[in-house]
């Protein structure tokens, strides 16, 4: 940035750039009647990963759009790296690296044309576009492949590539928009321990998903995204202690008792408990509340094949935060297609 | 965090200068040839409808028309040429719409290159297969018995025109591009607009056994004065009025598409 250092002013601003990655306040976009994004603020400090967690619909792909440049908001201002998005849109460009829900690659050039592509827009010398391109296919495991078109890939190899792809350039901050949406379980993992890897880098992570436990594997921070609103922020710890209870299972070894320990658990928590597969689930606020059910289970000689006490699932304190399940509610509320031609057809299919 | 301090550019430039422009735009035509030298039968899926094209309309119609294959040739060949590259600077929209559909455009869309450069070069590697279509046609034709009478100057005059009318022609293919929902579709719009323009024209047939009202609209059609100037400018004869009026229709239609097109541009950013 050209600030000029004989100005008094800029010093507090400056340190402000220093601490957070990503800074905004109050995002407003609207999509006719929907309000896709509606006040967002957001802080993300230097080198943490945060996890924006929500339904379908949430806000979450707009939020990374204004975020990545791809799209102005109608009201409120983001930094990015200390650059506005939208007033010094090309540089935060420069320091970004976006990763979209499709893999955005050109499946007729190959693997290694692909990111020298991108190598080249980025300004690279050919050699050194060449090196870089083969560094990533080593680090993604797509050497071998390197030389196919990529529309022979698989989908797990597409998506690394793609990642690879928008690491080209060195990102300083990476998007990652619901990377692993479709993958096969070991997709998953493969691209979990790639996403560690750069956090470790100090490469600072937007990561939006649907899977709570992928937040909770993953994330520094996580925000919560509910009708274009952050709803809850804080660690996945700190998130499972809002709800402020923690969970009691208890499966009875015998069936017949079900009913018995139904009717003590709900009598000594004061709440009916939830009953699935021979399991009851309570909600306990108070833990001292634990021994007494053990007791007058022992009093009246149910034993109990499993009795635990757990924190709240990361599903749970959405459930609690929201009235609806993380996977519910998607399909029926506004949702960020609008603004994706390309997730319009999946949908379509 | 040492790192960081590596991954930091050097210099954040607040836009990209006219030779970094260029720069980008070489490499994204570049990365619409390249495929070529991977599956070099795409050269021949673009070669493929011209030379059926071209085989059909002497041998099956060419008789029946002008009397005599070689006549028909002779009068057809600068018509099909134009035809072709009417249907060819469609082929801007679906490459473009493909980009948008894949996410491909919006990563371009997330580098630091300049805003014009996606459209830019694949308008430019899309005019080069113009060239090739435009030259595999005439040596085909002329394989086939059609007789260059003019010149060099002529031939290159001929293709300055197609040029012309292709680039202004792909601001309406980048706005169906842009704003058409999906591939099938581009291809839906392209050819229902485009086969009944080519061929309410002089370019295949003499129009004086069309029904009046058809014969008003070829006197308008800009297919009829394309075909009619590159006849000119390949077989000799009156050239320019036909090229005047080919090159007003060129200037009308970027007039029209182009603020279109980068509205639709814009709205996309």
């Amino acid at each position: 940035m050209s600030v000029p250092s004989s100005r008094v002013d800029p010093t507090p601003k400056r340190e402000e750039i220093m601490t957070y990655a990503i800074q905004a306040e109050g995002l407003a976009k609207r999509y006719g009647e929907t309000k896709a994004l509606d006040g967002v603020d957001l802080e993300v400090p230097r080198g943490r990963l945060l996890g924006v967690l929500g339904p379908n619909g949430a806000g979450k792909t707009t939020a990374v759009r204004v975020l990545a440049t791809l799209l102005k908001p109608d009201a409120g201002h983001a930094r990015v790296a200390g650059f506005d998005v939208v007033k010094q849109a090309h540089q935060v460009r420069s320091l970004i690296g976006l990763t979209g829900q499709y893999a955005a690659v050109d499946e007729a050039l190959t693997g290694v044309e692909n990111l020298v592509m991108i190598g080249r827009l980025l300004d690279m010398p050919r050699a050194e576009a060449k090196r870089r391109a083969a560094e990533l296919l080593d680090r993604f495991d797509l050497t071998e492949a390197g030389g196919r078109a990529a529309k022979t890939f698989s989908g797990g190899m597409r998506r690394r590539l793609d990642l690879a792809a928008s690491l080209v350039g060195h990102p300083q901050l990476l998007f990652l928009d619901e990377p692993t949406t479709g993958l096969d379980p070991r997709s998953r993992a493969d691209l979990w321990a790639v996403v560690r890897g750069l956090r470790d880098d100090g490469v600072t992570v937007l990561l939006t998903t649907q899977y709570l436990e992928e937040a909770d594997q993953l994330a520094d921070d996580i925000v919560v995204f509910d009708h274009g609103k952050v709803i809850a922020r804080g660690t996945s710890d700190e998130l499972k202690a809002t709800t402020g209870a923690q969970v009691l299972e208890v499966r009875p070894l015998r069936a017949s008792h079900l009913d018995v320990v139904v009717g003590v658990v709900g009598d000594v928590l004061g709440s009916a408990p939830e009953i699935a597969g021979g399991l009851v689930t309570g909600s306990v606020r108070d833990p001292a509340l634990v021994p007494a059910i053990v007791r007058r289970l022992d009093d009246l000689g149910v034993v109990a094949a499993e009795l635990s006490l757990r924190k709240s699932s990361l599903d749970e304190v959405f459930l609690a935060l929201t009235g609806h399940r993380a996977d519910d509610g998607g399909a029926d509320s506004h949702d960020d297609t609008r603004d994706s031609t390309a997730r319009k057809e999946e949908v379509a299919i | 965090m040492t790192t960081f301090t590596q991954t930091t550019p050097v210099t954040v430039s607040p836009r990209p200068g006219i030779a970094a422009t260029v720069r980008h735009t070489a490499t994204l035509a570049w990365r619409s040839l390249v495929q070529i030298k991977h599956n070099p039968m795409e050269l021949l899926d673009l070669s493929v409808q011209p030379i059926m094209f071209l085989l059909l309309f002497t041998y099956v119609f060419g008789g029946a028309i002008s009397g005599s294959t070689g006549d028909y040739l002779q009068f057809s060949l600068p018509g099909l040429i134009a035809q072709n590259m009417l249907f060819a600077s469609l082929t801007t929209a679906i490459g473009l719409n493909t980009d948008i559909t894949k996410g491909v455009f919006d990563r371009l869309r997330s580098l630091p290159i300049a805003r014009s450069a996606p459209l830019a070069g694949r308008i430019l590697a899309d005019t080069l297969k113009q060239v090739w279509a435009f030259a595999l046609f005439l040596g085909l034709g002329m394989v086939l018995g059609f007789r260059v009478q003019t010149g060099v100057l002529g031939v290159v005059g001929a293709l300055a025109l197609l040029l012309t009318f292709a680039l202004a022609l792909s601001w309406a293919a980048v706005l169906i591009g842009l704003t058409a929902e999906n591939q099938e579709k581009v291809q839906i719009v392209a050819f229902s607009l485009m086969m009944p323009i080519t061929f309410t024209s002089n370019a295949f047939v003499p129009t004086d056994t069309m029904p009046g009202w058809l014969q008003k609209w070829v006197e308008i059609n800009p297919v009829t004065h394309l075909a009619d100037a590159v006849r000119g400018l390949l077989s000799g004869g009156p050239v320019a009025s036909s090229a005047t009026i080919s090159v007003l229709w060129a200037a009308g239609l970027a007039m029209v598409f182009a603020p279109l097109s980068v509205r639709a541009f814009r709205n996309r950013i």
